[in-house]
């Protein structure tokens, strides 16, 4: 029994995610190697091999894997698979466009999204937005599987595997990318953050969102997030979302600003060890899965608090 | 050009779900049913192509049981042309309904596929993709923004971080994010009209498909309550709740 863990990354560090991946597929038992698939990635590829429980890392480096095209990289992890008994990817953007499209090639129902590992063929998923948990059998030969980061603590450094180059395979030319807009930030990345402060339509505006809580995630060293309503809303970009079809988080401290708490949103941050939710509203439904509740004017409580930190 | 629009019957996004006493599932019965919101975005966004111009057909299809025929009604209220359901009593899961669905673009040969990204029942995310490598199309999933020219579809993706735009040939499959579009209702004399629109019921049999479904649920459990916290007067209450009982600042 062995496990492939496909690692996605930046050609120079690997991707939150890849080490609870890395993690999951240490519960699982057996070896582990992990896949680097990239352009220009040895970078990367140290990276994968200096985690620990990892016993070989697999890098190709082509022009064709420059960016994560799935076309190009499905057919490369279908090549190995038949030697491995199971093939975990992150429950990324990445993992999710990849990974189902490897198994179908493999004629393999994806497990996707596990939260924990019950046996080598018997996973527990979040089903309806995390409001129900279900333990799934697979009878497929090889286990395609996708992690939910918050579901596994990142396996820790310490490893030196052995890195193996192997040969690309062919570039499907039916897909590229034309560009990509990457949020820039100093914070930490919302997936992997210890902290984050989010906000909601209370906040009013874009504006307002920015003026009232970016100083108060500067004190907390926090990553920004918002609910559904804040990002279509127009006040943050798509990609500050948290919640069923956002961003899956499970910070130490969530603090939670103007945010009603719609069932959507609770399914992305309800496994965060400590929240905190400011509202105006003392029905509002954030306030039940909150261990720490205040109610006002978040106009005036977060400048507050913010100097008080 | 034709679109092939697949449609999912959910539990309503607005409903409660609640786990079965006996853990096989969750309660169905007497629950407003819907049609998944990402597929209402779906068949949106094929509407408003063949408004533009770029479409000319548009078929929306969904497996299942016979319920299912409402889906393909409200689908065809929203602009869809033409409807097929593959009936069916059985569980289906994904992999099942990429191979029935592929069976079905072969008999339809649409040049392009909208799906929903994913189902707000098993929360997959999976079947666009299947499907794509089923037909060795190319896929462009978790779009924002699509446009069509010069037999290929620009598409601009949401991913961890950002933007991305890809550029695929046709024929392709596309899958939904949430803010590709706004779906519009059915008007009244949509839903009257609907009604008199083609919808042609066939089997997974009749498609030659096996549907068995390949992961068996052993439970469905609801999640660990979390345990219900305090209201904190004020802002120096808060800060030493935090230090001194959470220890998280």
């Amino acid at each position: 029994m062995a496990t492939l863990v496909i690692a996605e990354h930046d050609n120079e560090t690997l991707k939150p995610g890849v080490t609870n991946a890395i993690a999951a597929a240490h519960k699982i038992g057996g070896d582990i190697h992990v896949l680097v698939a990239g352009s220009h990635c040895a970078g990367a590829a140290a990276a994968a091999a200096a985690v620990s429980g990892v016993s070989k890392v697999l890098v190709v480096d082509s022009p064709s894997y420059a960016t994560a095209v799935a076309e190009n990289l499905a057919p490369l992890i279908v090549g190995l698979a038949p030697a491995y008994s199971h093939v975990l990817a992150s429950a990324s953007a990445y993992g999710k466009n990849v990974l189902p499209r490897v198994a179908a090639l493999l004629d393999v129902m994806q497990i996707s999204d596990i939260v924990a590992v019950e046996s080598p063929d018997t996973f527990v998923r979040p089903i309806y937005a995390g409001n129900a948990f279900a333990t799934v059998q697979s009878s497929d030969k090889i286990k395609i599987i996708t992690v939910r980061s918050t579901g596994f603590d990142a396996a820790p450094g310490g490893g030196t595997a052995a890195i193996e180059n192997i040969s690309a395979g062919v570039d499907a030319g039916n897909s590229r990318v034309v560009k990509q807009e990457l949020t820039k930030s100093d914070r930490p990345e919302l997936a992997a953050a210890k902290r984050i402060v989010s906000g909601g339509r209370g906040m009013g505006d874009g504006d307002k969102y920015r003026s009232v809580l970016e100083p108060l995630a500067d004190k907390l060293g926090a990553a920004l997030g918002a609910s559904r309503a804040a990002v279509d809303a127009g006040f943050v970009p798509n990609d500050y979302q948290v919640g069923q079809t956002g961003k899956i988080v499970a910070p130490e401290l969530y603090i939670a600003i103007g945010i009603s708490g719609a069932i959507q949103h609770l399914a992305g941050m309800k496994e965060s060890k400590v929240i905190v939710a400011i509202n105006k509203d003392p029905e509002a439904p954030i306030f039940q899965v909150a261990d720490y509740g205040l109610v006002g004017d978040l106009f005036t409580l977060v400048p507050e608090l913010t100097a008080a930190l | 050009m034709k679109i092939l629009v697949p449609v999912k019957r959910v539990i309503d996004y607005n409903v409660k779900v609640r786990v079965k006493a006996d853990q096989t599932g969750v309660e169905t019965a007497n629950v407003k049913m819907s049609m998944n919101p990402f597929d209402e975005i779906a068949i949106e966004e094929a509407v408003k192509l063949r408004e533009a111009g770029v479409a000319t057909e548009i078929v929306a299809v969904s497996i299942g049981m016979t319920q299912c025929q409402e889906t393909l009604r409200t689908a065809l209220a929203m602009g869809a042309d033409r409807a097929i359901l593959v009936e069916t009593a059985a569980e289906i899961q994904p992999l099942a309904v990429a191979k029935l669905l592929k069976a079905i673009v072969d008999k339809e040969a649409p040049q392009l596929v909208i799906l929903g990204k994913q189902a707000i029942d098993d929360d997959s995310n999976q079947t666009g993709q299947m499907l794509a490598a089923l037909l060795n199309w190319p896929q462009a999933t978790f779009a924002s923004k699509v446009t069509i020219a010069n037999n290929e579809a620009e598409v601009m993706r949401e991913i961890d971080g950002g933007m991305e735009t890809v550029a695929i040939k046709l024929p392709a499959i596309i899958t939904t994010d949430l803010r590709l579009n706004t779906p519009r209702y059915a008007t009244l004399p949509n839903i009257m009209k609907a009604k008199k629109k083609p919808l042609d019921v066939m089997t997974p049999d009749a498609l030659g498909v096996d549907v068995t479904p390949r992961l068996k649920t052993l439970k469905v459990v609801e999640p660990a309550k979390r345990k219900g916290g305090v209201m904190v007067a004020d802002v120096a209450a808060l800060i030493d709740k935090l230090k001194n009982e959470a220890k998280v600042i």
